[in-house]
């Protein structure tokens, strides 16, 4: 069986899944089925799967723009810089438009992540586990300002539906910016092999001939726009950007052409299967996606953390 | 050059800092003093005391943490143990239920929290450090993932809880100087006064250690023992703290960065107590101002953890080497 043949069954069975499963039953005709899976179980598998794929492929970015396999969006505090611009723009003109809004998260992810290379190019690169801990802690600031902006101004609740995220509120209607992942997904594939060469670091990759800032630029703004449409839409969901390429990347190498199209698809069968984890484990209350992808990709990371070998001179 | 002229005017300092932060705690507590007096007194002497030990205590374990990792930005309160606090506080709540928990004696839940988590702390330590203890970069990205997974957990087990339960939850997870019970004072001021003096009696070796592994096994220390001994000392200070207060973050950063530059030469018998010293300034002199002066009750925290995070980013931007 071809690879493509093997994701494309496993995507489909998820998908299945995730249609027939929820809190009303489709099969026992109390209620419309045809009208549950338009309005709401179609939307919210459609949401999942492109969540997925947007936060495996913005982590593969990040991971390249850096030369740091260890991190991804959300452990260089771009989904904290989206969510402060979000704030401002809630407290500036709150009836703005969401795509507005998003436009302005957008921006502000971008800042996030300008601001967070400068600080990068100050860390030595001696120790790849550096990058993250800095981070974090960058990360931790900006999230520190924005609970502090949001106390202040009675806003806590988004803040939590920013951060934590869930699919129980898609519906049809209020998801469909999500489709923008998509649009961002191709482009990406059709620069594939300029994201591959950004991983080389700056001087070998001018010298194969590519134009550095401009590449990093557009994935780095491909980024922002997947975070921010990701936090207005669903919440941020953490370590899938982290996992579904180093996964890939172990077992496939690192090219990118004929690699990309994986790691979208095992970022969009994880998120889909949390999704759906989380709907039947505590029926019918649901426990959000995210915290599922917290618990299990935390997990995995301190597998990759401590089962790779820590010196090779040591031997 | 701190030469042979150094050294008496370091402790000089180290003696004007002591004498500031007499004079911030009288401040604190003489300020605009009325009847009832004592009354008054007794209640500004429980917080004076939390803030003091507090301060003192993280900013001698942030000293400590910092030379063994070999490290100035990184402090021990984010390797995760904010997220171990909270998720202890959120497991109690969650066996016990909000009742139940508001029902327990204080000492009990101080001393249970302090063991559990410096025994986690001593434990992840351990486990890490076994195969050498230069692998500190893994440690701390370990430490800080494990917060994020215990992050989860707690995530996760507040979503069982009623909410009445959650607003009992809530209330105790945030730092907050006003709702000490001064039933732990003395238990806690016991514990971090014994692992400062700990500390103290390491520094001599400290100092050793802070050259880093290969020098310091060189001139004859027996590092990972001393590595050893500091985290534990590192454990049980920010645990006390944090089981009196709830977690600070940055605290310990400013503390600690004031004190190098206070005390230009890297002995430890100076530093540590320079640290402490100037953690509990910022904490009482910050109490006062926002408190007193501002009257903002709640502010201190946030602020503080606002301006440590700007100091990070100075540091990094600043001194261009980790």
């Amino acid at each position: 069986m071809r690879p493509w043949v093997a994701w494309a069954l496993l995507l489909g069975g998820l998908s299945a899944v995730s249609l027939c499963v929820g809190a009303t039953s489709i099969f026992t005709g109390e209620l419309d089925a045809g009208w549950i899976l338009a309005i709401s179980r179609f939307p919210r598998t459609a949401a999942a799967l492109l969540t997925g794929v947007g936060l495996a492929l913005a982590g593969v970015v990040v991971q390249q723009s850096v030369q740091n396999r260890m991190v991804e969006p959300s452990l260089i505090g771009t989904p904290e810089a989206a969510m402060l611009g979000l704030l401002a723009i809630t407290l500036l003109a709150p009836g703005a438009a969401i795509v507005t809004k998003m436009s302005v998260a957008a921006v502000a992810a971008l800042l996030g992540m300008g601001l967070f290379l400068l600080i990068a190019r100050a860390i030595p690169r001696h120790d790849p586990m550096l990058l993250p801990i800095i981070g974090l802690i960058y990360g931790g600031i900006l999230f520190s300002s924005a609970i502090w902006i949001a106390w202040t101004t009675d806003l806590m609740q988004y803040l939590g539906t920013w951060r934590l995220g869930e699919f129980s509120g898609v519906m049809q209607g209020r998801y469909e910016m999500l489709w923008i992942v998509a649009i961002i997904a191709l482009l990406l594939y059709a620069i594939a092999d300029r994201i591959t060469l950004l991983g080389f670091g700056e001087a070998q990759a001018r010298s194969l001939g590519l134009n550095y800032a401009q590449t990093r630029g557009i994935g780095l703004a491909a980024v922002a726009v997947i975070t921010a449409v990701i936090v207005v839409t669903v919440g941020y969901l953490p370590f899938v950007g982290l996992l579904a390429p180093n996964i890939v990347s172990r077992w496939r190498g690192d090219n990118l052409r004929a690699n990309l199209p994986v790691v979208a698809a095992l970022g969009a069968a994880s998120v889909l299967s949390a999704d759906i984890l989380g709907r039947v484990l505590r029926p019918p209350y649901e426990i959000p996606a995210g915290t599922i992808f917290a618990v299990f990709g935390a997990c995995v990371f301190l597998w990759m953390l401590n089962a790779r070998p820590a010196r090779r001179a040591h031997g | 050059m701190p030469g042979r002229h150094g050294a008496p005017m370091a402790d000089r300092r180290v003696l004007m800092l002591t004498g500031v932060l007499l004079a911030a705690a009288l401040l604190f507590l003489t300020w605009h003093l009325r009847e009832p007096m004592g009354f008054i007194l007794s209640l500004r002497a429980g917080k004076l005391a939390a803030l003091i030990l507090v301060g003192a205590a993280t900013g001698a374990a942030t000293v400590l943490f910092q030379t063994i990792v070999g490290n100035r930005l990184l402090t021990p309160g984010i390797v995760g143990f904010d997220a171990l606090f909270i998720f202890l506080q959120t497991m109690l709540v969650l066996v016990l239920g909000g009742v139940g928990f508001t029902q327990l004696h204080p000492n009990l839940t101080f001393l249970g929290e302090t063991a559990l988590m410096t025994g986690a702390a001593l434990l992840l330590f351990h486990v890490l450090l076994r195969r050498g203890a230069e692998d500190i970069a893994r440690m701390v990205l370990t430490g800080i993932v494990l917060g994020l997974l215990l992050r989860g957990l707690s995530d996760f087990a507040q979503r069982l809880l009623d909410p009445s339960e959650f607003s009992i939850l809530q209330f105790v997870t945030f730092a907050s100087f006003n709702s000490v019970e001064t039933a732990n004072l003395g238990v806690a001021g016991g514990l971090i006064a014994l692992a400062i003096l700990g500390a103290l009696r390491l520094a001599p070796s400290l100092d050793v250690a802070a050259l880093g592994r290969p020098v310091a096994r060189g001139l004859g220390l027996g590092y990972d023992r001393v590595v050893m001994q500091a985290l534990a000392l590192v454990a049980v200070l920010v645990s006390a703290a944090t089981a009196l207060v709830g977690p600070m973050t940055f605290l310990g950063l400013i503390a600690a960065s004031l004190a190098r530059e206070v005390v230009p030469e890297s002995r430890h018998a100076l530093l540590l107590p320079a640290a402490a010293v100037i953690g509990a300034i910022t904490l009482v002199a910050g109490q006062f101002l926002f408190e007193r002066l501002l009257g903002q009750q709640g502010a201190l925290g946030v602020v503080v953890e606002f301006l440590g995070g700007l100091l990070f980013l100075a540091l990094v931007f600043g001194r261009r080497r980790l």
